[in-house]
């Protein structure tokens, strides 16, 4: 495999993995704020919207110290014998997880919050368990909300460029994502191949987007024969 | 776990400007109505007996405990059916599959109620394909009552499952509805602020009024009470059962039998012979004699005796309750005939009904 295709590959397994694990992570997180009348929904609100503000070098920073030799979650990694996280693939995902959580969690909320909790109530009294009712009835109803959570959870982690450079570097099948290759070459005066890269990122990215949306406008309301 | 019979209610619980406080012992079959304006609680006291509220109290159904102080059964552990104000099918399912959704979740050995017979006692044969936004409004409630009904229910509630509807589909669903009460062998709690659904389908009636029962008892008995705890006013009157006896075609009349007498009616919805049916005369429209005066425009005088008499609600007028046979009647006339006549308690009468109105 050449270096691009590494780089590629390494980006698309990245997002793939951030994605998949953000939806298992941000589906229950997003029910409860969307349920939720406790007094810490707003905080937890705030917290999980916090990416959206930040510089990703600020995020990228405070993530590096933590996970750092000095850090909590370091000194945790270190004594597990996980070694640490900076600078490796599964350092990388942990990132990409907190850096992406709103684009999951935000479209589910919100898909969450339009189900009419009548429903909820009418399955309950057809013999439903929370549990059934969630399955049966949230997880089709809410079937666009999910769509719409991966394409972004996706395309945002495919997007990341200032938090892999912080803490991931630039090592090759490793760290070296589409982004930083990209930069790299530009660095490097080399055009030709940053345009390469470049390009197919942008048809890529248009593609998935245009085949998921699609896809999205014929589920809608997700509908079962 | 079988104990007494019946439905026992007690709850209690608050919002900021509403209290619900009611101790109820209802009949364990047969529809009782809920029966009050907006806002009397009727609706939340449903929503305590299905779970879905959470209030202190107690809750047996025919024998089963659902609620005991602390302890209470969550929503999908009652066998109860619920069918709601407004449409409540599930978008994403058609006809067929929200029917079985509650089916499929009871087991099979607790099925008393075919899918076939929900089908067919709610006429849904030709709907069973479609999805619920290609429905009438109509359609969709019948779909939600029949998937209520396959849960093999012990305990039916309905939360004014008409008012949602324009008055085409309520007489399209009215029957049904009958059939139901008729083929049932379970309780219905019935919530409803028409009287008109209370006259045609209630055996039994719950008045309610800011979170409190204000009376409670079988329909006949307590519309027919003088001190009119139900505030019809204008329309107070009685409700009785009876069944056509003879039809007079040359007249265009029917004869309907209660137990105490007869009425005779317009014949102009082509009644058979046997047929029940739900009468209703309005306390405004009965007045009192003391002989049989057969000279007169009135075709129904029915020999009564006087029960008791009270003062109205205004001024100057009277309600009379009369007995014939079993069957009470009430009758508002000034208190100046009551003077006049020197009507008592235990005195023998005749009452000329003036208008009777069959139910439906």
């Amino acid at each position: 495999m050449g270096p691009e295709w590494q780089a590629v590959w390494l980006t698309l397994k990245l997002a793939g993995i951030t994605t998949i694990l953000l939806l298992i992570i941000g589906t229950p997180l997003a029910w409860w704020l969307a349920r939720s009348q406790h007094w810490s929904r707003q905080p937890v609100s705030a917290l999980i919207a916090l990416p959206l503000v930040l510089p990703p070098t600020v995020l990228g920073f405070y993530l590096l110290i933590v996970m750092g030799p000095d850090g909590l979650v370091g000194r945790l990694t270190e004594q597990l014998g996980l070694g640490l996280l900076p600078f490796t693939f599964e350092g990388l995902v942990i990132a990409s997880i907190i850096y992406s959580l709103p684009f999951t969690v935000q479209p589910l909320q919100n898909s969450f919050m339009t189900i009419d909790q009548r429903l909820l109530e009418v399955a309950a009294t057809l013999r439903a368990s929370p549990r059934d009712r969630f399955f049966t009835v949230v997880l089709p109803m809410a079937r666009p909300g999910f769509l719409s959570a991966a394409v972004l959870t996706f395309a945002h982690t495919v997007g990341e460029f200032g938090v892999v450079l912080m803490i991931g570097g630039n090592i090759p099948g490793e760290t070296k994502v589409l982004s930083v290759a990209i930069y790299d070459h530009v660095e490097a005066l080399d055009y030709t191949s940053a345009h390469w890269l470049a390009a197919g990122m942008l048809a890529f990215s248009f593609i998935v987007l245009l085949s998921l949306y699609s896809l999205n406008g014929r589920l809608q309301p997700g509908v079962v024969k | 776990m079988t104990g007494s019979r019946g439905i026992q209610a007690r709850f209690r619980c608050g919002f900021e400007s509403f209290r619900l406080d009611v101790d109820l012992e209802l009949p364990g079959s047969g529809v009782t109505a809920l029966f009050g304006h907006s806002g009397c609680g009727k609706t939340t006291l449903l929503r305590c007996i299905a779970g879905l509220q959470a209030a202190e109290g107690a809750l047996t159904v025919n024998g089963e405990t659902w609620q005991d102080g602390a302890r209470s059964l969550p929503v999908h552990q009652r066998s109860l059916a619920y069918v709601f104000q407004e449409t409540s099918l599930f978008p994403h399912l058609n006809v067929r599959r929200n029917l079985t959704y509650g089916f499929r979740r009871i087991p099979e050995a607790r099925r008393r109620i075919s899918f076939d017979q929900a089908v067919n006692w709610l006429g849904l044969g030709h709907l069973v394909t479609r999805m619920p936004d290609r429905l009438s409004g109509g359609e969709r409630q019948r779909v939600a009552i029949a998937r209520a009904l396959l849960t093999s229910p012990d305990l039916l509630l309905m939360d004014e499952p008409l008012s949602a509807l324009d008055a085409r589909s309520k007489q399209e669903i009215m029957p049904y509805l009958e059939t139901l009460r008729d083929s049932l062998a379970i309780p219905i709690l019935y919530v409803s602020h028409s009287t008109a659904e209370v006259a045609r389908l209630a055996d039994h009636i719950v008045m309610m009024d800011n979170g409190r029962v204000v009376a409670e008892g079988p329909l006949q008995q307590t519309l027919a009470r003088t001190d009119q705890p139900f505030g019809l006013e204008e329309d107070a009157g009685v409700i009785m059962e009876a069944v056509i006896g003879q039809r007079d075609q040359h007249w265009h009349l029917c004869r309907a039998d209660f137990d105490g007498g007869h009425l005779w009616l317009r014949d102009d919805t082509a009644l058979a012979i046997g047929q029940r049916i739900r009468l209703q005369v309005l306390a405004r429209d009965i007045s009192i004699a003391l002989g049989e005066h057969t000279e007169q425009t009135t075709q129904n005088l029915v020999p009564a005796t006087i029960d008791e008499i009270a003062s109205d609600l205004s001024p100057g007028t009277s309600v009379v309750r009369l007995v014939a046979g079993a069957t009470p009647f009430l009758a508002r006339i000034t208190s100046r005939s009551v003077h006049a006549l020197c009507l008592r308690p235990g005195q023998q009468v005749w009452m000329q009904v003036k208008s009777v109105a069959i139910v439906d």
